[in-house]
């Protein structure tokens, strides 16, 4: 589904991600993790195409098609999902509208009608109970006056509602008690098919115990220094990064 | 022309001009000339007009239609106000000539409300009209009032008796229509009465493309009690000139609402000059300006908090597009002794280029010690944060900007109570925004 191939990208001229290689399949879930400035949002926003950040070289793969060709937009369109770390408020624009466009925009992108008004209170409605999002947020303003725990049931309602091959859930984490994080997971694992995936980045290991990914990579220095299976996750919980960064630098 | 013409013009038509309009009206004009000849006509070198030289608005050879000619317009009599559900009672002025034919009939109104032609009503009641006409505008300054005194020969009037429940909104649609070029003085006359509860929409329309100067003085007397919403549209055009000034006297707990609307036009200058006189008074005191090409709006605010218990609030959104430019000037004034005055003002406004200017200049003097007032100022440009996520959600960037637009342009129009007005507005930004309203028939010279 993405494929990565030794990209190097960065922002106002200087270089975080100094050769990123990763594949992710259909139906898989991977986690990043590392320590504070690693990279990890810069490859989440390179991912989407956010325009503050450039690439510098190597080639990233989206279902077949070249992804660094595309606009913000068209990577949606596309099936690109990207939980936001930090989402943003946006006064005078009702959640209701905002959905509506989103979701017909990406049908005219698709060749499809615009949906009717009644499949789409249904569509709504059925989402929000995934995340328990309460309905009369739905006729605010986007994230305006919305708590933490909100916001971020708030992406993953988003997230739902758009269908996405692939999502990035960026520290979906972070500000989440325990229960609002147990309804966002479970949110998540409910919206898993074999056709979709996931990745998850992550300061800790907390989510990774209700999103169980297949593989665990430890981004470093902008680039990726070890890859393996969930049980790397609780390692780190453990030991920390520290001797995963010696074990990287002895071998080079 | 320099305004030695216009006075000279003046003396030379005197006689003409009266007998178009009423001895109310003529009683004031004397005190007007002389103003007008002691102070002139405002210009950028006087501090409230900085930013927008209004004498230059009256240099060209303006004609004024003082001999009360019926202009020939077939535009102007098919034009219908397009605001679905408002049912309003709309009364109509021509340029500056009431049009008495199209505005509902005297006798079908509720009793205790005289509304119509201020020269009329000014013949038949010259005991009210005399007791408020020009008794709050003040020609005593460089601005309108001199010179529209001067001028005005008709206008509308609207006197509302003490405790009458008005059942619709009344509207007063002002259209400009000319095959020449024309100057266009327009009173306005608004009395309301204790306990009294109205809605007013003044709505400009130029629905000929002749290049118009227009001087309006709205004079608005807010009795005990009453509450005031009034909502002032201008949808003109680029060879549009407007000076426009409305003062406003509020007696004790009134409760008052004003916005100032501006969606096309060519240059313009509002300003609001607000009394508030009575304890327990409250004003909302709003504006939207949506420019671009080299359209100029300039809003201009004086607040005036006379005595305690009083609250005052301004909320001024601008988008400015292309090369056009946006003025707002406010000031607020708490005299001594006004204590427990709450009073905020904001003025926003997004630059969408960088040839498109703003100049903004919020003024606060406080002479009490026990009051809450702040003020604020921004020019920014569109959230970059807001765009990308609503991008990133597969909302295509055009249509992104046009969202967040519309939304900080609402901010201003969701204060509008009237609902169908507002619906209206909303539309008509959207459409303002697309691209569509520069396109109205007659309307050629926008494009």
């Amino acid at each position: 589904m993405l494929k990565i191939d030794n990209l190097q990208a960065g922002i106002d001229g200087k270089l975080i991600l100094t050769g990123i290689n990763m594949e992710v399949k259909a139906g898989e879930i991977h986690a990043v993790m590392g320590p504070n400035g690693s990279g990890k949002s810069t490859m989440s926003n390179v991912l989407v195409g956010h325009p503050a950040y450039q690439v510098v070289s190597g080639s990233i793969t989206f279902r077949g098609k070249n992804l660094l060709e595309m606009s913000a937009e068209e990577r949606s369109h596309e099936g690109l999902f990207l939980s936001f770390q930090y989402p943003v408020e946006i006064p005078g624009v009702s959640m209701i509208n905002f959905m509506r466009t989103a979701i017909n925009e990406k049908r005219r992108y698709h060749g499809l009608p615009p949906i009717s008004p009644a499949d789409f209170l249904k569509l709504i409605k059925e989402k929000r109970d995934l995340v328990k999002l309460d309905a009369g947020l739905m006729n605010r303003s986007v994230n305006e006056g919305f708590s933490g725990g909100e916001k971020k049931r708030n992406e993953i309602f988003q997230m739902a509602m758009l269908e996405p091959a692939l999502s990035i859930l960026d520290e979906t984490d972070s500000g989440l008690d325990i229960d609002a994080l147990r309804i966002v997971a479970d949110g998540v694992n409910r919206l898993k098919t074999s056709d979709t995936a996931i990745i998850v980045i992550t300061h800790y290991q907390r989510l990774l115990e209700y999103i169980k990914p297949d593989f665990v990579h430890v981004l470093y220095g902008g680039r990726i220094i070890k890859s393996a299976g969930p049980e790397l996750a609780l390692e780190l919980e453990k030991r920390g990064y520290d001797w995963v960064i010696k074990e990287y630098e002895d071998s080079l | 022309m320099p305004v030695q013409n216009y006075i000279k013009l003046f003396r030379e038509n005197r006689r003409l001009l009266e007998r178009g309009s009423s001895a109310v009206l003529n009683g004031r004009r004397d005190v007007a000339l002389e103003n007008l000849e002691k102070y002139g006509l405002p210009s950028n070198s006087m501090e409230e007009y900085l930013h927008s030289n209004v004498s230059e608005w009256f240099e060209p050879d303006w004609g004024i239609n003082l001999g009360r000619i019926d202009i020939p317009t077939s535009s102007a009599a098919a034009f219908r106000c397009n605001v679905p559900n408002l049912n309003a009672r709309s009364y109509f002025m021509l340029n500056d000539i009431f049009e008495a034919e199209r505005s509902p009939d005297r006798t079908t109104l509720q009793e205790g409300i005289i509304a119509g032609s201020l020269r009329e009503i000014s013949l038949e009641r010259p005991d009210i009209i005399e007791r408020y006409y020009d008794t709050i505008s003040d020609t005593n300054k460089a601005g309108a009032a001199a010179i529209n005194t001067l001028f005005a020969q008709d206008g509308f009037v609207l006197y509302i008796s003490d405790n009458v429940t008005v059942e619709k909104p009344i509207q007063l649609v002002s259209l400009l229509s000319s095959p020449v070029d024309l100057m266009v003085n327009r009173r306005v006359l608004i009395i309301v009465g204790t306990n009294v509860r109205v809605k007013l929409l003044l709505c400009d329309h130029a629905i000929s493309p002749a290049a118009f100067l227009t001087t309006q003085v709205v004079e608005l007397f807010a009795g005990q009690g009453s509450n005031i919403e009034l909502y002032d549209l201008e949808e003109t055009h680029a060879a549009g000139f407007r000076f426009n000034e409305l003062y406003l006297k509020q007696d004790s707990y009134t409760d008052v609402a004003i916005n100032l609307i501006t969606l096309h036009n060519g240059k313009t200058r509002n300003s609001v000059y607000a009394t508030l006189e009575g304890g327990g008074a409250s004003l909302s005191l709003n504006g939207v300006a949506i420019t671009d090409k080299s359209q100029h709006v300039d809003n201009f605010t004086f607040v005036d908090h006379r005595v305690p218990n009083c609250t005052s609030s301004e909320l001024f959104n601008y988008v400015l597009d292309q090369q056009s430019v946006g003025v707002f000037a406010g000031k607020v004034l708490v005299r001594p002794g006004a204590q427990h005055t709450v009073s905020q003002q904001k003025n926003r406004n997004i630059c969408l280029t960088r040839q498109s200017r703003v100049f903004t200049q919020p003024q606060l003097e406080i002479y009490a010690d026990d009051v809450k007032c702040s003020h604020g100022a921004t020019v920014g440009r569109l959230d970059e944060n807001a765009l990308f996520y609503m991008r990133q959600r597969g909302i295509p960037e055009q249509e992104a900007r046009m969202l967040l637009l519309i939304a900080f342009v609402n901010e201003v129009i969701d204060l509008v109570e009237l609902e169908p007005f507002r619906n209206r507005l909303k539309r008509l930004v959207e459409k303002r925004f697309r691209g569509e309203l520069s396109q109205c028939e007659g309307c050629r010279i926008c494009r």
